[in-house]
């Protein structure tokens, strides 16, 4: 029973971080209706940036470690602006291949500048929050599983906030619907789209650090596999619906972590994937997305 | 049908003798001997690469400040394969078709040294594996050599090891799938292990570049072991120690060669203290050959002390300018066949004699973590 409790939590907290960056795929998709590849490399940086960060501020500190935190979600938030302004915006009434495939091109330009910059070998990221373990019986918690859970349900239940609860997530919602119908009613389509990326890295950028977090050794090819496993969770919910994106990411998170722990550990990613295909055999338009009929 | 002009004669004749003096100055400045390492000098294993180049790289400066090799100075050309399958066999194939090198010095995750083995034996150039120590690399043919132990021997002494020094009796075991080197190891470890009376209790597997070893090592950790075998690579080895300790788990944790690396006390810290591993050598061993390669390598690389994959690549560039030396050519079949017949080279990591299946037996020496150094625990000689 503890074995059990242990590896749900340990799924939990790997889940959530999936979960996070699952909401920067499922909004752009919303509002743009395009795969943003580039997603996964903004989680990098947003590591790197951490790493970065975590030198200037004293070890072991909970403001030190909120403080880069904060500081790499602003860097990430800037960072999609740009790639929006620069890569996305210019190709915007172009046919969505155009820009999937210039997303394509924008990871790999990060991937491969992270490289020169960065170098290619591992690093250590330092232990920016501080360490505790919790025993709970058999059951042991680490500090940075919790700060991980907490993080990521307060960063959601704030962007569920700003989507329902403000004028500019009305105006995203707007755009998500019809951008032709939210331009005539005075929204102003760029500045929304803008916002979307930026808040997508930012939450890109908390996932990437509480990654870090957890599995402190970083490189710039590191968002590769959560990139495409947050993919995956965004799809397993419902592509475009936000709750569904943090119920597909916890979900494959705990999958995941049970078959790891099984004997079956080496499949883990080919069951994860076969639970996406049968998932999606029943329910096409995934766990919480609505099937929409194109209308011609 | 008339027999060639001897206008045509008398101008190649003219221009041999233009050409002699141009063919004098050639003779002054003797062609150098290429030799190629392919290695990972970025990426997760980046610090094999970068040691066992160190390594070779002060070989060839040695040789070459004696006046090389057959009166001709030895030329270094390294091929940077980035960690990644799939790379070892292009480096390969660029270092002997394009710039044509004698032999290959490299390989160091045996995974990588089986991709450039069969291009090698196709090519006829002989290729020194550095620290590739699964059995299979140098059946791969008749021109691949290693310069460290194999596995079947490195199992043998982690096993003996956790029956008679940790005297444990049940092992569990962490293997990464997608690693040659770890397979192998973890199948001799539980061979020689079991036949010892002791008892691998459960093997948990994984793949290189994975980070998340929580579930495996909770799943473990119900099992109630006495330690826990992690026959990986030091960037897997590091998280495992970590997130072991974060789970509670206090076990002893140990693994072989593949642990040999400054980035497993970086990325480990304090979770890898009181872990052991085998490796060649020991940079704390008071025999002179060990400590004089440490005082060239410290004044070559500003203070830095070489690891076992260091002396490794150093021994292994070496062994192959003996064999050069003995064959007195850098043809591929006769630097081989000389190779084939060293005996008991002296090197850092131990004498060198290649048997029939052109391994080596050397010595190997478990160390230990300890206050963030690595020690010495005790030397096993096959």
């Amino acid at each position: 029973m503890s074995e059990f409790l242990q590896q749900l939590l340990n799924g939990l907290s790997l889940g959530a971080i999936y979960a996070l960056i699952a909401l920067g795929y499922t909004m752009v998709y919303g509002v743009l209706r395009f795969i943003n590849f580039a997603h996964s490399d903004v989680f990098m940086v947003g590591a790197f940036i951490g790493y970065y960060m975590g030198k200037l501020v004293p070890e072991g500190t909970l403001w030190g470690g909120l403080a880069v935190l904060g500081a790499a979600m602003i860097g990430c938030a800037l960072l999609g602006m740009t790639i929006e302004r620069l890569a996305y915006r210019p190709l915007r009434s172009a046919p969505t291949l155009n820009v999937l495939i210039t997303a394509i091109g924008v990871s790999l330009l990060l991937e491969y500048t992270g490289q020169v910059f960065f170098g290619a070998a591992p690093r250590n990221f330092p232990a920016i929050f501080p360490v505790r373990n919790f025993s709970l019986g058999n059951v042991i918690i680490s500090s940075n599983q919790v700060i991980v859970i907490v993080v990521s349900v307060v960063l959601m239940v704030v962007l569920q906030l700003i989507v329902y609860r403000t004028k500019i997530g009305t105006a995203m919602r707007a755009v998500s619907l019809n951008p032709k119908a939210a331009i005539l009613m005075g929204v102003n389509n760029d500045v929304v789209i803008s916002f979307t990326f930026g808040l997508g890295s930012a939450l890109a950028a908390a996932g990437g650090i509480l990654y870090a977090l957890n599995y402190p050794s970083i490189d710039p090819l590191m968002g590769v596999m959560p990139g495409l496993k947050a993919f995956v969770a965004a799809i397993l919910g419902g592509i475009g619906n936000i709750p569904g994106a943090a119920l597909g990411g916890l979900i494959l998170g705990t999958v995941e972590t049970f078959v790891s722990g099984s004997q079956f550990s080496t499949y883990k990613d080919a069951i994860a994937f076969a639970i996406l295909i049968i998932i999606l055999l029943f329910r096409p338009a995934g766990l919480l997305g609505k099937f929409t009929v194109e209308k011609v | 049908m008339r027999p060639a002009p001897s206008g045509l004669t008398r101008s190649l004749t003219r221009c041999a003798l233009f050409f002699l003096p141009f063919a004098a100055a050639l003779a002054a400045a003797p062609e150098p001997i290429k030799v190629g390492q392919f290695a990972s000098l970025t990426g997760k294993e980046a610090s094999f690469g970068q040691a066992s180049r160190r390594g070779v790289v002060l070989a060839v400066e040695e040789l070459n400040a004696r006046g090389g090799l057959l009166g001709r100075p030895v030329e270094f050309l390294v091929e940077d394969i980035q960690s990644k399958s799939g790379e070892s066999a292009t480096a390969v194939k660029k270092l002997i078709a394009r710039d044509g090198v004698v032999a290959i010095v490299g390989g160091n995750a045996s995974t990588n040294a089986l991709e450039a083995a069969p291009i090698c034996q196709q090519a006829h150039v002989p290729m020194i594996a550095i620290s590739s120590t699964n059995p299979r690399v140098t059946a791969m043919g008749s021109y691949i050599f290693r310069a460290c132990f194999i596995d079947s021997f490195q199992g043998a002494v982690l096993a003996k090891f956790a029956r008679d020094h940790l005297h444990v009796q049940r092992v569990a075991l962490l293997t990464s799938m997608s690693a040659p080197y770890s397979v192998g190891l973890s199948r001799v470890f539980r061979e020689h292990f079991t036949a010892a009376g002791g008892e691998v209790i459960a093997e948990q597997k994984y793949s290189e570049g994975d980070k998340d070893f929580r579930a495996q090592l909770t799943a473990l950790k119900a099992l109630a072991p006495d330690a826990i075998a992690a026959t990986g690579y030091y960037t897997e080895a590091a998280l495992i120690c970590s997130q072991a300790r974060d789970l509670g788990i206090t076990l002893p944790i140990f693994g072989g060669d593949g642990w040999e690396a400054p980035q497993l006390l970086e990325l480990g810290g304090k979770a890898v203290e009181g872990s052991y591993y085998s490796t060649h050598y020991s940079a704390e061993s008071p025999a002179p050959e060990v400590r004089a390669f440490i005082a060239k390598f410290r004044a070559r690389y500003s203070g830095e002390t070489p690891d076992a994959v260091a002396a490794l690549g150093y021994d292994a560039m070496l062994l192959l300018a003996d064999a050069i030396t003995r064959a007195g050519t850098t043809a591929g079949p006769a630097v081989r066949n000389a190779l084939a017949t060293t005996k008991e080279f002296p090197g850092v990591t131990g004498h060198t004699t290649i048997d029939a299946e052109r391994n080596t037996s050397k010595p190997a020496i478990i160390v230990t973590v300890k206050n963030g150094r690595v020690q010495f625990v005790s030397a096993v000689t096959p």
